[in-house]
């Protein structure tokens, strides 16, 4: 009984690790922007299928691994030089489908590079399960956890600890006082799309050797990614990383007492339900509008 | 004046569909047409949410999917008459739309967005997996349309009922725009506290036409399901409410016309870029984000700029 619970627990904490990356990628995007950046997902998918692939190509892993990071990050700072930047008046509905679109097209584009087919990539340290309190862990688990919480950590330190992090916040909360200050408001747009993009490698490496990857893959985990940020309350980092974990948590619940085919339905009921009550998310700032 | 040019632009858009066919060597292009059609009937009610009123859905192919089930299912388990069915299906959609209305549109801008795309892909995956009810991912087979004794079927058929109900939703949105509902419609997008100020009620008027609009989806998607023969999940996915909001995007947001034009270019170019089938959805991607990088107010309001700024200097 209990056993049964910490299993499910644990695969929650796992996803959960996941959706909480991505949901930060969002909060970094939007405090900096005010953008919904919709290619997140896709940040994850290019981490993972590029790393499959450099290690099949023969590189070690942690080669690989820099590698795909490196490339996403690019990937990312594109997408906003090439497609977000260009825009910056245009109505929200107007970023929405250009986010989308850089989305579309990057799919497309993975599915021309590679293929349709799924990428696999070994365990970082084996597969031998390792037993805790009657549930069983594998140790990829630990790992995507482990990574997941010291990349908070280190996003974290960077927002309070270093000028530039302290820049990125300062044009968060005000973007032209920021820029009266001195702040290049610009800089700290593109290096938001960058850091996003890493933390989605980093998910996305992380994760495939549990669920494998295809061109496909982001959709679903930028959708959840997107569900933990705004029931966080858009743009807050931490509330971004609370929902993510709340997600992933209910919706392994959700597949092991209620019905598994109903597991990816489990996020946006819990989104509709908080956004119903709170139309802030769980940890927003109430809004006024100017007229 | 207003007047003049909403005559004019209905009766040239009767006049092209007319004449159309007269281009059609093969079946084939009716299919194409047909899909077109049903399309920018969909995308005029949609315009009416996004352009008019600012608010967005991405949810409105859950609607198109709901209608779509509605009709196969009773037409296909209880034998219910077709034009019945799609009325059925519709109140049934306009009745959720109304429910879901009121929480929904209380948000704003990205929570919104969310809010809808979350109800798309509930409805998508309730689709999948309730099989017992809708054939689950394999779909459900469809019969013919039939009225009384009358079946609608082969080519031409189905292109004058799209073509029909495209005239009279085209007729019925530009008739709500100007009226009193429709300039209230625009306060609303333009900002809605002012619009409260000065006393429209903007929820009543936003749940207005998000019904409106879900039920067009649901109508259209009634149709569809009989003019396919065959519908699957995939009908109500992210991915096609995407697509509609895209096509209504692209031909210009606040614009009835608008909306038609982008239906029919999204509609017609998959069947264009068959040659480059793997390309397609970078093509498309390429599409969505160039053209609102550069006519942020979509083609025809953009062209229609254009063209009487020309006719100014002339």
């Amino acid at each position: 009984m209990f056993a049964e619970f910490l299993q499910y627990l644990l695969s929650g904490i796992t996803v959960g690790a996941i959706y909480a990356l991505a949901g930060l990628g969002f909060a970094i995007i939007y405090n900096s922007s005010h953008v919904i950046n919709f290619a997140q997902g896709e940040f994850i998918m290019i981490g993972g299928m590029a790393t499959s692939s450099l290690v099949a190509a023969g590189l070690p892993l942690w080669a690989a691994v820099l590698l795909a990071v490196v490339i996403t990050m690019l990937v990312g700072v594109a997408v906003e030089f090439f497609a977000v930047r260009p825009a910056r008046n245009a109505d929200v509905v107007a970023v929405i489908i250009i986010t989308i679109g850089a989305s579309i097209f990057l799919r497309g584009l993975a599915q021309l590079i590679w293929d349709k087919e799924s990428h696999a990539l070994p365990s970082f340290s084996g597969d031998a399960p390792i037993h805790l309190l009657g549930a069983t862990i594998v140790p990829q688990s630990l790992w995507v956890i482990g990574v997941s919480f010291l990349s908070i950590l280190v996003l974290g330190w960077f927002f309070n600890r270093t000028l530039f992090g302290k820049a990125m916040l300062a044009t968060a909360y005000n973007r032209l006082a920021a820029q009266l200050m001195g702040i290049r408001v610009k800089r700290v747009l593109t290096a938001s799309f960058g850091m996003s993009a890493i933390l989605g490698a980093i998910g996305g490496i992380v994760i495939t050797p549990i669920t494998y990857t295809n061109y496909e893959a982001g959709v679903m985990l930028g959708l959840k990614g997107f569900s933990a940020a705004v029931l966080g309350g858009l743009g807050n980092g931490l509330g971004a990383v609370v929902g993510g974990l709340i997600v992933g948590i209910a919706e392994s619940l959700g597949a092991g007492y209620i019905s598994s085919s109903y597991k990816d339905a489990i996020a946006f009921v819990i989104i509709l339900f908080v956004l119903f009550f709170m139309p802030n998310g769980l940890f927003g700032k109430r809004g006024t509008e100017r007229v | 004046m207003q007047m003049k040019a909403r005559t004019t632009g209905l009766a040239a858009m009767a006049i092209i569909l007319a004449v159309m066919p007269l281009t059609f060597p093969n079946g084939y292009y009716y299919d194409i047409a047909d899909t077109a059609l049903f399309n920018a009937v969909v995308c005029v009610g949609l315009n009416l949410l996004i352009g008019y009123t600012g608010q967005i859905s991405l949810g409105h192919a859950g609607f198109f999917a709901l209608g779509a089930y509605a009709s196969a299912i009773l037409t296909l388990r209880w034998h219910v008459p077709p034009l019945v069915a799609l009325l059925a299906g519709a109140a049934m959609v306009g009745s959720l739309a109304f429910v879901i209305a009121r929480p929904i549109l209380r948000l704003k801008g990205h929570y919104l967005a969310m809010a809808t795309l979350g109800i798309g892909i509930i409805i998508f995956i309730v689709l999948n997996t309730e099989s017992w009810l809708t054939g689950g991912p394999d779909g459900l087979t469809t019969d013919n349309f039939t009225l009384l004794s009358w079946k609608l079927k082969g080519d031409g058929g189905w292109y004058w009922v799209g073509g029909g109900l495209l005239l009279l939703a085209v007729w019925l949105s530009l008739n709500l725009i100007d009226s009193p509902v429709g300039r209230a419609l625009r306060a609303v997008h333009g900002s809605e506290v002012g619009a409260e100020v000065v006393g429209v009620n903007t929820t009543h008027y936003k749940v207005l036409v998000f019904v409106v609009s879900a039920v067009f989806a649901s109508v259209v998607g009634s149709l569809f399901a009989h003019r396919i023969g065959l519908i699957t999940p995939g009908i109500g996915s992210f991915f096609r409410s995407v697509e509609l909001v895209t096509m209504v995007v692209l031909g210009g947001m606040a614009s009835t016309f608008g909306a038609v034009v982008g239906a029919v270019i999204l509609s017609v170019l998959p069947h264009v870029l068959t040659a480059f089938e793997d390309y397609e959805a970078v093509v498309l991607g390429l599409i969505m984000m160039t053209t609102m990088i550069f006519m942020p107010k979509g083609l025809v309001p953009t062209i229609a700029r254009l063209w009487r700024r020309r006719r100014a200097s002339a």
